[in-house]
Parts: C-alpha cells; sequence; structure tokens
C-alpha cells in the first residue's frame, strides 16, 4: 500500500515537471484562425509523432486577434490566418517573415441553417424574408469569414437590408456554435466548418461574390526558433498534410 | 469624433446594471431574511445555491443560461414556443446573466446583516402587536439596511463589468448588447486602442463616480 502511494507520488511530481522540461525549447507555438482547429490538431500529432520531444500548442481564435496578440509580443512561432488582408496587415507592421509566407489552402464560403430548420432558402436572397429572424455572421472588423460574407452580401445588395438581423460572431467556430444549436436561423461559415459540424447543421448553397479564400502561413519574426517553424511550414506541404487538409475540406491554392 | 460609439455602450450598461440590481435586491433580500428567520430542512443547501454564482466561473454560468434559456433550453424552448420570445442576444438576457452573476453579494451581505439585528426588538414589535410582515418592513430591515446598501453597491458594481456570462447569453452586438466591458474587448481585439482607452477611462470614471457617490447617500442616509 504505501509503496503504491509513493509511485503515485513520483508519477504526480514526474506530470508536475515533464512541461518544465518541454519549455527547455522544444515547444512550437502555433497561431492558428480557428477554421484550421480540426486539421491542424491532427497535423500537429504527425508532426509531433515524427519530431520526438517537439510538443505543438495552439491558439486559436478568429485573425484578426491574433495578429494583435502577435503585435502585442505573444510568444508565437507561426502564424496562419484565414485571409490575405489580416496577413498583410502582418507583414506591414514587420511581425511576419516575408519571404517565408506561402498560401497554403483554399476554402469556401457557405450559407447554412441548423438541421432541423423547416426553413426553405434558396439563397442568401431569401434571408430578407420575414420568417428569418436571425443570421450569425463574423464581425467584419476582426473576423475573414465575416468580411468575406460582407463582401458577398454587399454585392448581392443585401448588407444594409440585413443590418436588423445580424449576430456578429467573435470567430468562424462561434457563428457555427450558433447556427447548430439553433440560436439564429441561418449563418455563414467555410465549408470545412460546415463538414464539421455534419449532423447539426445543413448546408443551403455556396456563396459566390467575395475575393478568393486563400489562407496564407508564415514564420513569426520574433521566434526564437525559425529552423524549427520552417520545418513545421514544410510539413504542412508533405503529403500526408495535404491528405488531411483535404479530408476536412480544404482545397488547394 | 463618434459620440454614440461611448456613450451607447455607457447608457446600456448604467441600464443592464441598474435593473439587474433592482432585480436581485427584490429577490435576494426576502430569500436573505427567510433564511436567516426560518428553520427549515435544506436551508444550508438553499444557502449554499444561492452563493454558487460566486465560485463558479462566468463561463459555467453562461452555459447554464444558454442550456435553460436558449431557443431549445429547458425554459426558453417554451417561451419560444409560446410567446415567441427568445432572451439570447438581447439586452434582457444581459440583464438576467448580471443579476445571475450579483445575487450571491445582495443575499450573502443581507443574510449577514439580518442576523446581526436583535431578536429582541423583533419580540417587542411583536408584543406591541404588528403583524410578521410589518416586523420585517419597520423593524428588521431599517435595522439590516446599512448592511443590505452596501451589498447593493457591490451588486451593482459587479453587474457593471459583468463579462463571461453576458459575452454567451446575450453575444457582443454594438448598440443593442454590448456594454462597456464587451465595447473594451472588441475594441483590443480589432486593434482599435484610441476607442479602448477612451471607453476604460469612461467605465473607471464612472466607477469611481458612483462609488464615491453611494458612499456619500450611504453616510447621510444613516446618520
Amino acid at each position: 500500500m504505501r509503496c503504491f502511494g509513493i509511485l503515485a507520488l513520483g508519477l504526480w511530481t514526474l506530470a508536475l515537471v515533464r512541461p518544465g522540461l518541454v519549455i527547455g525549447g522544444q515547444e512550437l507555438m502555433i497561431s492558428a484562425a480557428a477554421s484550421l482547429t480540426n486539421a491542424f490538431q491532427e497535423i500537429a500529432q504527425r508532426f509531433e509523432q515524427q519530431h520526438p520531444g517537439i510538443q505543438v500548442i495552439f491558439n486559436f481564435a478568429a485573425s484578426g486577434p491574433l495578429l494583435q496578440q502577435i503585435a502585442q509580443g505573444a510568444p508565437v512561432d507561426v502564424f496562419a490566418s484565414a485571409d490575405q488582408k489580416t496577413m498583410n496587415q502582418a507583414q506591414e507592421k514587420g511581425l511576419i517573415v516575408p519571404a517565408s509566407r506561402k498560401n497554403f489552402v483554399s476554402n469556401t464560403l457557405v450559407l447554412i441553417v441548423p438541421q432541423d430548420s423547416r426553413l426553405v432558402l434558396a439563397g442568401p436572397e431569401d434571408l430578407v424574408l420575414l420568417k428569418v429572424k436571425r443570421v450569425a455572421v463574423g464581425n467584419p472588423a476582426t473576423v475573414p469569414v465575416g468580411r468575406y460574407t460582407q463582401e458577398a452580401l454587399t454585392q448581392a445588395g443585401l448588407w444594409e437590408a440585413l443590418q436588423p438581423k445580424l449576430i456578429r460572431g467573435e470567430s468562424v467556430r462561434q457563428v457555427l456554435d450558433y447556427v447548430s444549436r439553433g440560436e439564429v436561423d441561418a449563418g455563414f461559415v467555410y465549408a470545412t466548418d460546415a463538414a464539421v459540424a455534419k449532423g447539426k447543421v445543413k448546408t443551403v448553397t455556396e456563396v459566390q461574390g467575395h475575393q478568393p479564400i486563400v489562407y496564407p502561413v508564415a514564420l513569426v519574426a520574433a521566434s526564437q526558433k525559425q529552423a524549427l517553424s520552417q520545418e513545421f511550414l514544410n510539413f504542412l506541404s508533405a503529403p500526408e498534410s495535404v491528405a488531411i487538409l483535404s479530408k476536412y475540406g480544404f482545397g488547394q491554392p | 469624433m463618434n459620440y454614440s460609439l461611448y456613450s451607447k455602450p455607457l447608457l446600456l450598461t448604467l441600464q443592464v446594471a441598474g435593473l439587474a440590481t433592482i432585480f436581485v435586491a427584490m429577490t435576494g433580500v426576502p430569500l436573505a431574511y427567510l433564511i436567516s428567520r426560518r428553520k427549515f430542512w435544506g436551508r444550508e443547501w438553499l444557502d449554499a445555491f444561492c452563493t454558487l454564482p460566486l465560485v463558479l466561473p462566468p463561463t459555467v454560468l453562461g452555459y447554464y443560461l444558454i442550456v435553460v434559456w436558449g431557443r431549445h433550453g429547458w425554459l426558453g424552448h417554451w417561451l419560444y414556443q409560446v410567446w415567441g420570445i427568445s432572451l439570447m442576444f438581447t439586452w434582457q438576457g444581459a440583464v438576467l446573466a448580471s443579476a445571475l452573476v450579483s445575487f450571491p453579494l445582495i443575499f450573502k451581505s443581507a443574510r449577514a446583516a439580518f442576523e446581526e439585528v436583535d431578536r429582541n426588538l423583533e419580540n417587542v414589535a411583536r408584543t406591541l402587536g404588528l403583524g410578521e410582515g410589518a416586523v420585517f418592513w419597520w423593524v428588521s430591515l431599517p435595522l439590516a439596511l446599512r448592511g443590505i446598501v452596501a451589498g447593493t453597491m457591490l451588486a451593482f458594481a459587479r453587474a457593471m463589468g459583468e463579462f463571461g456570462a453576458t459575452l454567451m447569453i446575450a453575444g457582443n452586438l454594438p448598440g443593442k448588447t454590448q456594454t462597456l466591458s464587451l465595447a473594451i474587448y472588441a475594441a483590443v481585439q480589432a486593434g482599435n486602442d484610441t476607442l479602448a482607452l477612451t471607453l476604460v477611462a469612461l467605465t473607471s470614471s464612472a466607477c469611481i463616480l458612483i462609488l464615491v457617490t453611494s458612499g456619500k447617500i450611504l453616510t447621510f442616509s444613516l446618520k
């Protein structure tokens, strides 16, 4: 019994000490757009398997806040955003290594409704109908999917008319959550997010009229682990990563 | 400078915090009196339950609110089916969230205050023919007032700063549910430091003003 106690204490101490060992230089911090969550987690698992002793740590959020964190000096090594505008801003501020920047996936914008929704919508133009009360979009100020949505709806001449119905989410995953809980009647997310929530939401249609959705990734200039970060960047183009990305519905740029 | 960028969140915050405080004062004070005066089974459990929002993380409270009041929630479902009302993404939802988090502050202060009241004074009032309601209103409440007012101030301050649970149930809709703390969060996220700084200064001065004023009212009314 005492043996068991000592063993448990030992394991517990080991568990406490282990993260400390990892901080010794083998931790890779990646700030990535929320829509990349599932695919990146799977890719990181493979990456860790092939690079023993390295731990990938993720910070998933909308691209806007991620940029702000990096600008404020967050210890990030790799930055992947869901749009060119955010990455351009990062580049203008000298936050990334311009030579390392590359586009690695593309995505599409879709209109979704809750799975049990009885609404019959042909497309975004039907959102002005009275029976549609609330529509979730990403906050265009900080969330790329919101900017794509704004662009598409503005081009369709719907953005102003829909203002009273819009519920702004702070990331694409929040928009997805609002729709899958049925708190809103419809929402705009990426095709890859709609695929993750299969069974909770259904896709009405693909939405056109916005700039191509192409995700850039780059090394953060202030990173102390440029070599390791570059290795992760290269790994994103490896066949197994491409396979994972396309499994989740991402296209090649 | 767009004046409504500042005035809207400020007025909304005062409206939400004010209503939430009135609501919790009206429910928390009688409940505290009941618990401090009556012995019944499960009394301490009820007390613990009422204090729970003080220790639970706001995200847990926000989740409970969504589960109960969301369109598919236990009560929200019924509310939506029968009345067509949904509290999600409304300022009324923000009141609900603020009320929930500030409830324990009034409840705890009021219970402590009622327990400090000399029972003999209440009994004297009873022998002089006052009913239970009158004893509460004319004897216990005035004697416990200092503690209750202090708790109310705390509750108002807490309601003004409420963030987590509010964000979850009321969202962050500019002009509709965006209170000061949410507006500051949005401004920082968008990298708008000027707006964030102005809102922070505004919030700080509003809170100091409220604390000083209520402190003055408190000492004046109890002289």
